[in-house]
């Protein structure tokens, strides 16, 4: 089933305060997610990432086109028990503690009171906080207040989960939980709609990816495909000798770079066999040999950039 | 309408006023402010003079009165707290996108709101009954009247504490507290604004009358005077101020439900 | 289920605004007709100024200036419903003077409407030379308040010899008005004159904004010209039978005797009556107030106090 569906949905905004100008947010989106899948939303701050998550919660109203969650309208109070939501830098109730916050958005959500408490505690071990649970929350650093966030978005075990730039604020040894919990959450076939601008995440953890800049979509793509494509390049890593690169390399047209005792030579493929026997010759220790895959961070740049056709558009007066 | 599983809308809301009301008790702010208006209820032993008919007089009026505006005092700084702040600072935005519609967020935080204030008027009032104690030595049967003076205060609170979420739901935190303590300071005048409307003649006179019909009155709802004086309260005002006091409540309520509905969440 | 949830909400929500809207105007007026004149019982309920000033917490400027105006509401009020019952006048006055000495509007108003018996005014002149003192008590430089003692002597009290008193101790002041030595002079001399009279009124309604007092003053004066020309007419009517030996039969009688021109109107436009005893009378006594003369028999003027009595504050 389709987990989300967007059809040309747009906000503009009214700034200023005397003559109010319209400023467009967002420009009309359209986007499919199927269920299951974990989809990052990336783009630079003030790309309009926050701006559709807001729209999809029903936090704020289109200007323009519609948009479903499961095949219900936004509106239909139906959809809120199937979805769960990280805000970006999350705040709460200053005097509450964590058990008792967690509590309280259970009996919003509708979860029993038998199993309630139990589930909270589940919930707090899940996301390390079980220590802190009894603290009132204005005492809680940003990195903790982001695993409160975490654990109300998953409370009720919804199907959708929505995470804007959940890694920010934690350490890496954070970073590494809140991925291992997205992956534990694609395990358990629920759909992950994460926002972020750190590339790496994505690319280890989403099925696809769409790029937005300016409001904007600039492109949607699996990260499998996107980061298949080899650039005709091999990468051979090896043992130095004496810190140096060896010339045969360099004459056959490699970039190299030494780090400690190991060299990172970067060549086209077909030199591939003349390098390797470079190194032989040399009795140069051989670590590891890989083709070049185009990473995500091309991708994402050159989606970036305003392209030919666009700014042909843009002179031809059609809105995208 | 419990297509969404376990809850109902009343359950929900009473999650909701429960919460507003453990903020609002944890919240330090709330202490200061009963503390202060128990010392005055004191003081107002001090400000009598040697007469005890004078005593009694100036106890029960400037401790009712002390009650009455702390209560506006609180129910404005809580009240606007509450909303504004949770708005302003995104608190909301993990409560709304939980099965929990915009009027039952709005509902759930007066009924909420108003239960935090009836408890702070019972220790207000605990503390005028003391000061009362002390200066007369007994309580005599006019005191009574003083609990329906207190009623009549509460019943003004219910208006305070829906406007407050009124205004919260469209402005900032300070315009939100100006606009509401203003339309108290009118609503207590509104009284005089009718008297002067009756008199002047025109325009001017119809204006007056429309202004003072639609602004909470307040100086309707206050029996602080007549009860001082142990003079008795007619029971069919008692019905038409408690009927005055929810209606208005109502229809600002319904004000704010119909705002908030339309906000966009910045 | 054409309409969605939101649409539901908001429907609900404006019916509700709008019948708790009516519910709570209706509920309001029935409050009004059964709490008549809060004013008023609030007035009654707090008729000690000292305790007043203790329980106001410092804030002693407004709350004079909230009686003052409840003051100027109140008589409104009263004198509009035709009631003649002005007796909360005298405490809101003092509250507010009490709470504020240096009120000096209140003064005058009490000056005009303490003294005077009802419908014109409250019948306490004592109560307002009382407040006349306290005002100059506290504000022994103001000329205003010693012109309102004296007005106070001479049109309640008719005691020309303290009205003179005032005026002059008022005409003393390094600040005051060029008429006080003149009105000093003239009670001396001339107290029962129309023309003190007049300046008497006339300084009133020049010294003052108030639409009350000026009001009152031009009455007073409207009512001086009635006294004056029913007075001269009534001469005139006397000389007619001195020169002829009758009464005149009508006031054409007088005109071809050549002691009037025309026929004689009071001010509002109305012709004098010339009675068969020689009188004459106004067409309508209602239309003046504080008229003495041209009224008919049995109609007679109050007898003034004669010392004034200190009422009880």
């Amino acid at each position: 089933m389709t987990a989300i569906e967007i059809l040309d949905l747009e906000k503009t905004y009214l700034v200023g305060f005397w003559r109010k100008r319209p400023k467009l947010a967002l420009r009309p989106l359209r986007l499919t997610i199927e269920e299951g899948e974990v989809f990052g939303f990336l783009g630079p701050n003030g790309a309009g990432k926050t701006t559709t998550l807001k729209l999809l919660m029903g936090l704020v109203f289109p200007t323009a086109g519609t948009a479903r969650i499961l095949g219900m309208e936004l509106d239909d109070p139906r959809v809120k028990s199937q979805i769960g939501f990280l805000p970006e830098q999350p705040y709460f109730y200053d005097h509450l503690s964590a058990r008792e916050l967690l509590n309280y958005y259970g009996q919003l959500s509708g979860i029993p009171a038998k199993g309630r408490s139990a589930r909270v505690e589940q919930m707090l071990a899940l996301v390390g906080l079980s220590d802190s649970a009894g603290m009132q929350l204005r005492k809680f650093s940003k990195g903790m207040l982001q695993r409160v966030g975490l654990a109300q978005a998953i409370l009720h075990d919804p199907r959708l989960v929505f995470l804007d730039e959940p890694m920010s604020g934690l350490d890496p040894m954070g970073r590494r939980e809140v991925r291992d919990l997205i992956q534990q959450l694609r395990s358990e076939g629920k759909t992950v709609f994460f926002s972020t601008h750190i590339l790496s995440d994505a690319e280890a953890l989403c099925d696809r990816v769409g790029v937005i800049h300016q409001g904007e979509l600039r492109g949607v793509g699996a990260v499998a495909e996107l980061t298949s494509e080899t650039h005709g390049k091999v990468e051979i890593i090896f043992y130095a000798q004496a810190q140096r690169v060896p010339a045969g390399l360099t004459s056959l047209g490699a970039e190299a770079r030494v780090s400690g005792d190991m060299v990172n030579a970067v060549l086209p493929e077909e030199q591939q066999d003349a390098a390797l026997e470079v190194l032989r010759r040399e009795r140069l220790k051989l670590i590891s040999l890989t083709p070049v895959r185009r990473s995500l961070e091309e991708y994402y740049i050159q989606k970036l950039r305003p392209t030919e056709t666009r700014t042909m558009e843009t002179r031809k007066g059609v809105g995208v | 309408m419990n297509s969404d599983g376990m809850n109902s809308a009343n359950a929900r809301i009473a999650y909701i006023a429960f919460n507003t009301f453990r903020e609002a008790v944890r919240d330090r702010v709330l202490y200061n402010l009963v503390a202060f208006a128990l010392l005055l209820s004191a003081a107002a032993i001090l400000v009598g003079e040697i007469s005890i008919d004078i005593e009694r007089l100036v106890v029960v009026n400037l401790g009712l009165t002390t009650v009455s505006l702390f209560g506006v005092v609180i129910a404005i700084f809580i009240g606007i707290g509450l909303v504004s702040k949770e708005i302003e600072k995104r608190t909301l935005y993990t409560v709304l996108s939980r099965p929990v519609r915009r009027w039952e967020f709005v509902v759930g935080k007066f009924f909420g709101l108003t239960g935090t204030l009836v408890i702070n008027t019972f220790f207000m009032a605990l503390g005028v009954f003391l000061a009362l104690l002390y200066v007369a030595h007994k309580f005599e049967k006019m005191d009574e009247w003083v609990l329906v003076a207190l009623y009549f205060i509460v019943l003004q609170f219910l208006i305070v504490c829906a406007l407050a979420l009124f205004f919260s739901s469209f402005s900032t935190p300070l315009m939100a507290a100006v606009f509401t303590f203003a339309l108290f300071v009118i609503g207590s005048l509104a009284g005089d604004l009718r008297g002067f409307a009756r008199i002047t003649p025109g325009f001017g006179g119809w204006l007056a009358t429309a202004i003072a019909y639609l602004v909470p009155n307040f100086s309707a709802l206050n029996v602080i005077g007549q009860v001082a004086h142990g003079d008795p309260v007619a029971g069919s005002i008692i019905l038409y101020d408690t009927v005055y006091a929810l209606l208005y409540s109502a229809m600002v309520i319904s004000g704010a439900v119909l705002i908030f509905q339309r906000r966009n969440l910045k | 289920m054409n309409m969605s949830a939101t649409g539901r909400v908001n429907l609900v929500a404006t019916a509700v605004l709008f019948f708790s809207l009516a519910g709570a105007m209706t509920t309001l007026s029935v409050i009004d007709h059964q709490r008549r004149d809060p004013v008023a019982q609030e007035a009654l309920y707090i008729s000690s100024p000292k305790v007043l000033r203790r329980m106001s917490l410092g804030y002693t400027g407004l709350l004079a200036d909230i009686y003052w105006t409840r003051a100027v509401q109140y008589f409104g009020v009263q004198h509009h419903n035709g009631s003649g019952d002005f007796r909360l006048l005298a405490p809101l006055l003092e509250v507010a003077t009490e709470l504020d000495p240096k009120l000096l509007p209140a003064y005058q108003f009490g000056a005009n409407f303490l003294g005077p018996k009802p419908p014109s005014g409250a019948g306490l002149p004592g109560a307002a030379l009382a407040l006349m003192k306290f005002g100059i008590e506290h504000n022994p430089d103001q000329w205003r308040l010693y012109y309102n003692l004296g007005f106070l002597y001479y049109t309640e009290f008719k005691d020309y010899a303290k009205a003179a008193e005032a005026f002059e101790r008022g005409a003393a002041l390094p600040v005051t008005s060029e008429f006080m030595p003149i009105l000093a002079a003239r009670m001396a001399q001339h107290a029962g004159d129309f023309d003190t009279a007049r300046m008497l009124w006339s300084t009133t309604y020049e010294s003052t904004k108030e639409t009350r007092i000026r009001q009152n003053a031009v009455e007073h004066l409207l009512a001086l010209q009635v006294d004056e020309e029913v007075t001269q007419l009534e001469r005139v009517v006397e000389k007619y039978r001195v020169q002829t030996g009758r009464l005149p039969a009508s006031m054409g009688d007088l005109e071809r005797a050549g002691f009037i021109r025309g026929t004689p109107a009071d001010p509002k436009g109305h012709a004098y009556r010339l009675m068969a005893d020689g009188r004459i009378e106004v067409q309508d006594s209602e239309n003046f107030y504080f008229i003495t003369k041209g009224l008919p028999p049995g109609k007679s003027p109050p007898q003034p106090p004669r010392e004034p009595q200190t009422e009880s504050k």
